[in-house]
Formats: structure tokens, C-alpha cells, sequence
């Protein structure tokens, strides 16, 4: 029980962001409820079991004075496997309901009408993240308001992928031609990480997760921001050329522009994400940069080919990406 | 045997399953109701059980040459039965334009029909094995169990193509 | 060890036997102890193969952003490991034992068809070097190769020709295909043995319980091989027909890909566990000295068993989106094998409980299984309540989880059984220090491996990444994790050291070392070829007790 305890520290620094045992969203702390009833159930059994394991190893023993007779031969004995076949059926029935319980509560949560409503596609290798009915399309990094439920439906686009903030909600699967539903209700702010937990190919280990929860005033002012199409400044026009000349825009969308490609990320708003590649390299000139150059350097195995670029056209490319806010 | 009859009738549950799941969900292409119900085709199987039946019993009775016929006609029953699936193949994939390819309907129809005649191909072959082992004299009335388990396996086949025959044709049109 | 190498004229001289004749003299065995023996070996070697599998991903996996070995390596590492130690270690070394044993402990002469036997022995042997032929075959030896990389369970769409282009794939689906035969004809074999071949007074309730439990397995093998069968024979059709079964596209579903795997990826650990318990059910009695405590009921939970198994499969797709319903359903039959299953290990405690405990290589590996056993199956209990396992699932508690019912279980009690019958199958005594030394390495090796794996999946760490983010809080565990890795491989070095060096140098063990009680420990060690001069004739479970024990039988008590 002591690490469960050290686990459930929500003290300054945490254990670990992805912490199971530190939720902050109903869904999870539904889920760690229940966990600690099965994990005092079975931490009794193990003690009482192994305790009589032991004792019986040690009170057992041929001792060195041994006279060589056999023990007493026991068949077996009714009465006592009775007692021990009753008490596991009770215990089963006991955790069965207190699952039952939570399964229905949690699966089975009635969506609350004008509650805020997100689709999440999954790819190989990244998160796309819709609004619907707030005209928003981004990639990778999710934002969500603070002590609201939020209904995610989840698609995908090719293999199956599983969405796993451990703080926020128990995983769920994405999975082609079979859509799946999951909740989440926030109760503190801040940013929550968390992966794809169903392998979906070589970058599996690299598809990460960005839940950014912020106040009600917060979110309502990103929502703006990005539903607005792209806002950028003439300098760049010579990078925008490049990347509506080239297979870009096959790939990508850019709101307002030509490029309406579905296959890759959002990047209307590029630069209001922290992060690129799915959460593995912060969003900086370099990385942008260096991502575009070759995207297999960050990632290998990323299905964003490399463009094959001057150095000259490089730049500017990245001047324009990084213009879009 | 009857454990070897367990395991295929496990893989074939799988396929039925598979079959049922995906009834009515083809996006496009050809429905079931291109086919033809093979009522002749069926009555020649179910028949076979029955000629295979009266073979192991001369068998049993010492009468080899009784045995010998009854064994001959559950083979041609068993080709019949195979030259008349691929006569039906041959016009859903000509005339209709089905393949296994097609759509669900296509992939699910062709692998659970197709299994199943393999299953009667490869009993026709140990049918034929048998009858060529009796034209040079080698089974006796002492072989009656061992042909009996043979038989065992045909009949298994028979019931798997009742079962199949409920789903494709009746169940799932 | 062939009985044939003694035979000759008192007298005479004989030229030792060519090493080709030997050499065909095993490849065309088809006596159940010599196929036997073949199982085991081949499974113990690619026990070492899956051992440095296993050594290159925990490398890997030391610290953070390592890069040991690039992603596509990683991902072969990890499904070639898993399949070669379920398929081509667990199940060959569990055949292997029931081959050898089950016509012994029956009072047999060999099993019901032994060329079956031969043919399936193999056939899993070509399946196993087919599915290693891959890392050099096609484009292998090009790049990260060939080798499968969809995991073990390949699931659905990752598998079809879109999202797996080449051949990995297919090695896989072949590999597994023709060793499914494999184990289906071993399957028929030891249900026909058991059922035709018992020797006279030998009824189904007098059975030593390993024979039980090897005919449950069968059965299993027979109803669980073949949906993998059925669903591989559809995965091929999509992949080369261009059918559509779990093509999304075309309307095709992931899902039942999932059914199908699960409907045999769970019976399939009943499989590989049952005969662990069949070597405790034999070797926690003769170190306690008394009989096992309840036989009927351990029967009864031994089929209870077999039959929920059939029913629990979807409890490894609780986050796949089931209703709650379906979810409800699978809590239930997962919690409910656990009461038998509970049932079991309390029985073997009141085995030893009032007994006198001689702690010998084989009850050391018995008892720490019996531990391991347990906390494996609390582990089980606690995935069993969904809403927590929506946590767990696909994280590195579950891999933690599963570790410990193979690792710390099942190859537990088959190193106690390789102690057991070591003496029977050779004729001589193995080193008892060196079983230690075995033992204590191996133990705290395991503990320190898997113990502290179920940390970093409480801790959000998913399986099957081959990198993963420092301050995650992640990183100390893979280190201790990966140190545990040494300690095992020092373990088992000391195991096959000792097994070679007792083989040529060990005391002679004499046909019954342990003084026990089921009828193989009454024929010579090695047995003869036949096994048996003239038939035995049983009256009661123990008939080496009623023998040794005259005035007080067992017969008189059951």
C-alpha cells in the first residue's frame, strides 16, 4: 500500500506526469477509486497467502534429526475446500460489482447537450484534432477547458492507435472503421501528457500527447485563434511560393491558401504549438528547419518524405512556416 | 478422429462466424442473391453419407465386392458434388462478375465454400487411395474399423456442408 | 543414450557406432522419449535465441533516446521474441515433457501414433527455421531485413499488404500456420494415448494428475490452434487473393482480427501453464512426502479451467470499445477462473502443510513458482476490473504481468521439472550446489526484471516503444529492469553447465532416486526402449506406494 501512497503524491516535483495513480479528470478518478478497493482485496490475499506459504515452508521442513517415516498421508478434506472454493466466489461477486460500477459510469455517461465536442484522428504517426461546430482544425496538440466534460470521438485514418492521457482517462483505441467514443472532465489546468499505446508501425514510440487544459476565457480565445485562417506577412512570400510550387500542399492544409492537402498535419497555425513532430522536438526555427530537411533525422521512420531542398529554399520555406501563427 | 474432427470443426466455426459477421455489410458489388441454391448438389453429398454407410457395413459383413461398389458411388457422388460447385464458381465469376476479391460477400462466400471443397477434395483423395488399395485385393473384412474411420471423416464433411448450406444459402440470402 | 550402444556379445569388441548412424538414428525416431528429448532441446536452444532478443531490447530500453538499435530493429526484436517464446520454446519444451512422460506415467509402450508424433515434432522444428530464415531471406540481409515486425499478435490493418509491404508478414503467418499442424498432431496423439493406452486398473480417476492436465492441454490445443489457423488462412487470403476480411476499407473489420487472435491467444496460455501445474501436481507431493491434497477437486478445477478459458478472451481488448455489456461479460468469466484457479494453489499448500519438505533443487524452483504463481494471478485480478485495465492494458504492467506467469510460473516449474526427471531421462544424478547457485541467480535475476516492470506502466509507459521521453519518471526503473537481465542469463548458464557436466560425469541415479510414487520411477533410468518389460497393473494413484507401502495403500483411502 506504501507505494500506492508514494505514487498518489500530487506533490511538487510529481513522480511522473503520466502518474495513473494522480488523476485529475472524473473518468480517472473513477478508474483510481476502484483501484484501490482491488488493490486492497488482492494485497490482502497475497499477504495471507504467501504469509502461509512461508510459514509452511519453514514449519515443514524435514528437520536433521529426522526419523525417515513418512508423514500422515491427507487426502484432502471436504470441508475445507468448500470453505476455500465460497470465499473466492464472494470476493469475485464483491469486485464484480464494484466493477460493474464504474464501467457503466464511466462508459455509459450520458453526453450532456452543448457539452464541447472533439474528433480525434489518429495517423501514422501524428493526432489530428477536429472541432466540429467551431471550425477548427489542428494537429497534435489538444486544448480543452478546465472543469467541463469533453466528448472525443475517435477515428482513424490507417492502423489502429490507442489515446492514452493516463491523468485524464483510461485508454481507449482508434481504430479503422470502428469508431470509438471516450470523456474526459478536467479539474485542474495545465498541460498532461501521455502517447499512442497500441503499435501502429515504426513510430509508434514517438506519436506523443499534448492535453493543454486552460480556463473557460483561455480556450475560448485559442478557439478564435485558430479558426481564423492563415495570418502571415508579406516577407515570407518567397517561402509560400516554394511551398505551394512543391508537393506540400499535396500533404498539408494551410486555411486561406491552396494548400488543402489532408494527409499530414494542420499548419494554418504552426506556430502556436509548442511542439512539432508529435510532441518530440520543441518548435523551434532549428528543429522546424532541420524536420524539413529530413524528417527521418528526428524521426526515423516518419512518413513525411524528405523535400529534397537547397539550403536557399530551406530557409525560406521555414521563414514562411514560421510565419503562421 | 473425433479430435482431428474437433480441430477442422473449430476452423471452420471461424470461417461461418467471419461469414455471418460481415452478411449485408459488402459496400458494393454482387449479394447473395446471385446464387443459385444447390439443391441437387446437396442431395448428392447428403447421399454419399448414405452409400458410405452401406460400404463400411459389406465391409463388416466380409462382401469386398459389395463394399467396393457402395465406395465407388460416394466417390462419384463426392466429384459430382465438386464438379458442380466449380460449374456454379465458374458463373459467378464469368456471369456475375464475383471474385474473392469483389467485396466481403465475395471474400467470405468463396472462403467458406472453398474450404469446404478443399475439405471434400482431399476426402475424394483418400476415398480414391482406398478404392485403389481394393482393386489390387488389400482390404478385407479385417480393415472394417480402419475404413470406418475413413468414413467417419466423409460424414464429417457432409455435416459441415449442412451447416454451410444454412448460412450461405438459407440464413444469409 | 541409445539402449542400442549396450547391446552386445560378452566378449566381442564392437567398433563404436558411426556419428552418421547415430545422427539418423535420431532424425528417424519415432520412439516418444527420443522425440521427446528432440522437443526439449530444440526448445532450449531457442530459449538462448529469445534470451538475446529479449538482452537487445532491454539494452535498448536502459535510458531514454538510446539508440542501440534504430525502430524497425526494435520492432522485430519484440515480435520475434514474443513468437519464438511462445511457439518455439514454451510449447516445444511442454510437448516435449508430455512426450516423454505421458506413456510413462500411463504404463505405455509410446504414444498412439508415433509417426505422427515424428511428423509433428517436424514440422514445428521446420516452422521455427522457416521463421528465422526471414532475418536473411528476401530482403534480409539488406537493411533491417525481413524479419516480422508487427508483434506477436499481428493485429489487423498493420498486417495487410498496405501498411506491411514485403514478406514479414507472411514468415510470420507461414511459420506459425505449419506449426499449428504441428501442434494439432501432437494434440490428437496425447488425447488418443491417454483415452486407448492406460494400463489395466489405470481409470481416468487414477490417472497421476500431470496426465489430467496434459489431456486438458490437448483439448485446448485442438479448439485454440485452430481459430489462429482459420484466422491466418484469412489473413493470407487478404494479403495474396485480395480479400477483404479485415480490410477497412472495403467495410473489412479490425475488430474481428482481435476475436479471432484472442479466441486463441488466451486458451494458447492455458496451454502453455497447464503442465506447469502438472509438474507441480507431481513434484510438491514427493517433496512434502505425502499425496496431493484433493486429486477430485484438482481434476474438477483443472476442467473448470480448460472450460472458462474458452471464454475469456476478450479481456485483452477492454479498451478496443466493446459495450459495456460485452466489457461486463469477460469481467465476469476472467474473475471467475479465478476461483479454480485459486483452488489450485490452495491445494498444493495443504500438500505440504503437516508434510516434511526436502528442499532440493526441484521443490526450491516449485516453491518460488507457487509465489510467483500467486502474485502473476493477483496481477490477473487486478486487470480483470476493465476500468482499471483501461489504465494497464498495452502498458508495461500487463508485459510485467505476463512475464511473470511464463517466466516466473511456467519456466519455473519447468526448471523443477528438468531436475525431477533429469535422472530418469539420463541415468545420473545432476549437481546439486550448481542447482543452487541456478536457482538464487535465476530468482533474484527474475525479481529484479519483473518486479520492477509493473512500475513504469503504473507510470504511463506504454509496450512495444523502442524509445521513450526522460521525466517521464521512467528512467531508473528500465535500469534496474535491465540489470535483472544479467543475473537470469548468469542463472541459466549455470543450468546448462550443470545438465552437460552431470550428463557425462553424475552418479548413477538408480530407477527411483526420489522414492517416489507414480509408475515411471519404477523402470530403469533411462527407460528401455519398450519402457516396460511386461505391462504394469495399478490399483490405486500411487503404485509405487502401495508397493513400498504394503500395510497402508493408498487404495485403501480413494
Amino acid at each position: 500500500m506504501s507505494i500506492i501512497a508514494a505514487l498518489g503524491q500530487p506533490a511538487q516535483p510529481p513522480l511522473s506526469p503520466t502518474n495513473i495513480f494522480a488523476p485529475v479528470s472524473t473518468p480517472a478518478q473513477s478508474i483510481f477509486e476502484l483501484s484501490l478497493l482491488v488493490l486492497a482485496v488482492v494485497g490482502a490475499i497475497f499477504v495471507i497467502v504467501s504469509g502461509l506459504l512461508a510459514y509452511a515452508s519453514v514449519k515443514f521442513r524435514k528437520r536433521k534429526d529426522d526419523d525417515g517415516r513418512e508423514p500422515a498421508q491427507v487426502y484432502g478434506s471436504n470441508q475445507v475446500e468448500l470453505a476455500w472454493t465460497i470465499t473466492p466466489v464472494v470476493i469475485v461477486l464483491v469486485l464484480f460489482l464494484a466493477t460493474a460500477r464504474v464501467i457503466f459510469s464511466v462508459q455509459d455517461a450520458p453526453r450532456t447537450p452543448g457539452s464541447l465536442e472533439v474528433t480525434v484522428i489518429g495517423h501514422q504517426f501524428w493526432w489530428e484534432y477536429r472541432y466540429p461546430g467551431l471550425n477548427v482544425v489542428t494537429a497534435n496538440e489538444l486544448h480543452l477547458p478546465v472543469g467541463e466534460p469533453a466528448f472525443l470521438t475517435l477515428l482513424s485514418g490507417d492502423t489502429d492507435h490507442s489515446f492514452w492521457v493516463p491523468r485524464l482517462a483510461g485508454k481507449t483505441d482508434l481504430i479503422p472503421n470502428h469508431p470509438n467514443k471516450m470523456w474526459v472532465e478536467p479539474r485542474e489546468t495545465g498541460l498532461y501528457l501521455g502517447q499512442c499505446a497500441q503499435y501502429c508501425g515504426t513510430q509508434h514510440a514517438k506519436m506523443l500527447l499534448r492535453i493543454y487544459v486552460e480556463s473557460r476565457e483561455d480556450f475560448d480565445r485559442w478557439i478564435h485563434e485558430q479558426a481564423v485562417a492563415a495570418r502571415t506577412d508579406d516577407s515570407s512570400s518567397e517561402g509560400r511560393r516554394i511551398f505551394e510550387r512543391t508537393a506540400c500542399i499535396n500533404c498539408h492544409t494551410v486555411a486561406g491558401t491552396p494548400a488543402n492537402g489532408r494527409f499530414g498535419p494542420d499548419l494554418t497555425h504552426l506556430m502556436s504549438r509548442e511542439t512539432i513532430g508529435s510532441g518530440i522536438a520543441p518548435n523551434t526555427r532549428e528543429n522546424l528547419r532541420a524536420w524539413i530537411q529530413r524528417p527521418d533525422a528526428l524521426k526515423p521512420g516518419s512518413l513525411m518524405p524528405p523535400m529534397g531542398l537547397t539550403d536557399q529554399q530551406l530557409d525560406a520555406v521555414t521563414a514562411y512556416l514560421a510565419s503562421l501563427r | 478422429m473425433f479430435s482431428l474432427i474437433a480441430a477442422e470443426a473449430a476452423i471452420f466455426v471461424i470461417f461461418v462466424v467471419a461469414y455471418l459477421f460481415y452478411v449485408g455489410k459488402s459496400i458494393s458489388g454482387p449479394t447473395p442473391s446471385v446464387l443459385h441454391v444447390p439443391v441437387f448438389l446437396t442431395v448428392c453429398l447428403l447421399c454419399s453419407s448414405w452409400t458410405i454407410h452401406r460400404a463400411v457395413a459389406a465391409l463388416r459383413r466380409g462382401e469386398t465386392g459389395s463394399f467396393a461398389r457402395w465406395w465407388t458411388s460416394t466417390i462419384v457422388l463426392g466429384a459430382v458434388f465438386l464438379g458442380g460447385t466449380a460449374r456454379e464458381w465458374q458463373h459467378l465469376i464469368a456471369d456475375e462478375g464475383l471474385t474473392i476479391r469483389t467485396n466481403l460477400f465475395g471474400t467470405t462466400y468463396y472462403s467458406l465454400v472453398g474450404l469446404h471443397a478443399f475439405h471434400v477434395t482431399a476426402g475424394v483423395i483418400a476415398l480414391a487411395t482406398v478404392s485403389l488399395f481394393t482393386l489390387f485385393g488389400h482390404v478385407k473384412r479385417e480393415h472394417a474399423a480402419r475404413v470406418d474411420l475413413v468414413s467417419l471423416y466423409w460424414h464429417f464433411v457432409d455435416v459441415v456442408w449442412i451447416a454451410v448450406f444454412m448460412v450461405v444459402y438459407v440464413v444469409g440470402r | 543414450m541409445s539402449t542400442t550402444d549396450s547391446v552386445g556379445w560378452a566378449g566381442t569388441r564392437i567398433a563404436p557406432r558411426p556419428f552418421v548412424d547415430k545422427l539418423h538414428e535420431w532424425v528417424t525416431t519415432v520412439d516418444h522419449k527420443r522425440i521427446g528429448i528432440l522437443y526439449v532441446a530444440y526448445g532450449l536452444t531457442f530459449l538462448m535465441v529469445g534470451g538475446i532478443e529479449a538482452t537487445v531490447m532491454r539494452l535498448q530500453l536502459i535510458r531514454p533516446h538510446n539508440d542501440l538499435v534504430t525502430p524497425q530493429v526494435f520492432n522485430q526484436m519484440f515480435t520475434m521474441h514474443g513468437t519464438t517464446m511462445i511457439f518455439f520454446v514454451v510449447m516445444p519444451i511442454v510437448f516435449g515433457f508430455a512426450n516423454y512422460l505421458v506413456p510413462l506415467m500411463i504404463g505405455a509402450r509410446d504414444m498412439a501414433f508415433p509417426r505422427l508424433n515424428a511428423f509433428s515434432f517436424w514440422l514445428t522444428a521446420f516452422s521455427g527455421l522457416f521463421l528465422y530464415f526471414s532475418f536473411v531471406g528476401g530482403y534480409g540481409l539488406y537493411g533491417a531485413g525481413t524479419a516480422p515486425n508487427v508483434g506477436w499478435f499481428a493485429y489487423a490493418p498493420l498486417t495487410a499488404k498496405t501498411f506491411s509491404p514485403g514478406h514479414s508478414t507472411d514468415f510470420w503467418t507461414l511459420s506459425l500456420l505449419v506449426s499449428g499442424f504441428g501442434s494439432i498432431g501432437t494434440a490428437i496423439n496425447i488425447i488418443a494415448t491417454i483415452l486407448c493406452l492406460r494400463c489395466p486398473g489405470m481409470t481416468l480417476a487414477k490417472m497421476p494428475l500431470l496426465v489430467w492436465l496434459n489431456l486438458v492441454m490437448a483439448g485446448l490445443v485442438i479448439l485454440a490452434v485452430s481459430p489462429l489457423t482459420a484466422a491466418q488462412l484469412m489473413l493470407l487470403v487478404d494479403r495474396y487473393l485480395g480479400g477483404h476480411f479485415f480490410d477497412t476499407q472495403a467495410g473489412g473489420s479490425a475488430v474481428i482480427w482481435m476475436h479471432f487472435f484472442w479466441v486463441f491467444g488466451h486458451p494458447e496460455v492455458y496451454v502453455l501453464v497447464l503442465p506447469a501445474f502438472a509438474f507441480a501436481s507431481e513434484i510438491i507431493p514427493v517433496f512434502s512426502r505425502k499425496a496431493i491434497f484433493g486429486y477430485p477437486v484438482m481434476v474438477a478445477a483443472t476442467v473448470a479451467i480448460g472450460f472458462i478459458s474458452m471464454s475469456v478472451w476478450a479481456h485483452h481488448m477492454f479498451s478496443v470499445g466493446m459495450s459495456s455489456g460485452g466489457n461486463l461479460f469477460f469481467v465476469l468469466s476472467t474473475m471467475a477462473i479465478a476461483v479454480p484457479t485459486g483452488i489450485k494453489i490452495f491445494n498444493w499448500l495443504a500438500t505440504m502443510w503437516g508434510g516434511k519438505i526436502y528442499f532440493k533443487a526441484p521443490m526450491l524452483f516449485c516453491v518460488a513458482f507457487l509465489f510467483q504463481f500467486l502474485v502473476a494471478g493477483l496481477t490477473g485480478i487486478i486487470q480483470s476490473a476493465a476500468p482499471f485495465d483501461w489504465q494497464l492494458t498495452a502498458s508495461y504492467f500487463v508485459v510485467a504481468h505476463f512475464h511473470y506467469v511464463i517466466v516466473g510460473a511456467i519456466l519455473f516449474a519447468v526448471f523443477a521439472a528438468f531436475y525431477y526427471w533429469f535422472p530418469k531421462v539420463t541415468g545420473r544424478i545432476y549437481g546439486e550446489t550448481l542447482a543452487k547457485v541456478h536457482f538464487w541467480l535465476f530468482l533474484i535475476g527474475f525479481h529484479l526484471t519483473f518486479d520492477f516492470m509493473h512500475v513504469p506502466g503504473l507510470l504511463g509507459m506504454p509496450r512495444r516503444i523502442y524509445t521513450y521521453e526522460p521525466g517521464r519518471g521512467w528512467d531508473t526503473w528500465n535500469v534496474i529492469v535491465t540489470i535483472g537481465v544479467f543475473f537470469q542469463a548468469a542463472g541459466v548458464l549455470a543450468f546448462v553447465v550443470n545438465m552437460i557436466r552431470s550428463y557425462f560425469r553424475g552418479r548413477p541415479a538408480g530407477s527411483d532416486p526420489w522414492d517416489a510414487w507414480t509408475l515411471e520411477w519404477s523402470t530403469t533410468s533411462p527407460p528401455p526402449e519398450y519402457n516396460y518389460a511386461s505391462i504394469p497393473v495399478v490399483k490405486s494413484r500411487r503404485p509405487l506406494w502401495d508397493l513400498k507401502h504394503p500395510e497402508d495403500p493408498d487404495w485403501k483411502y480413494e
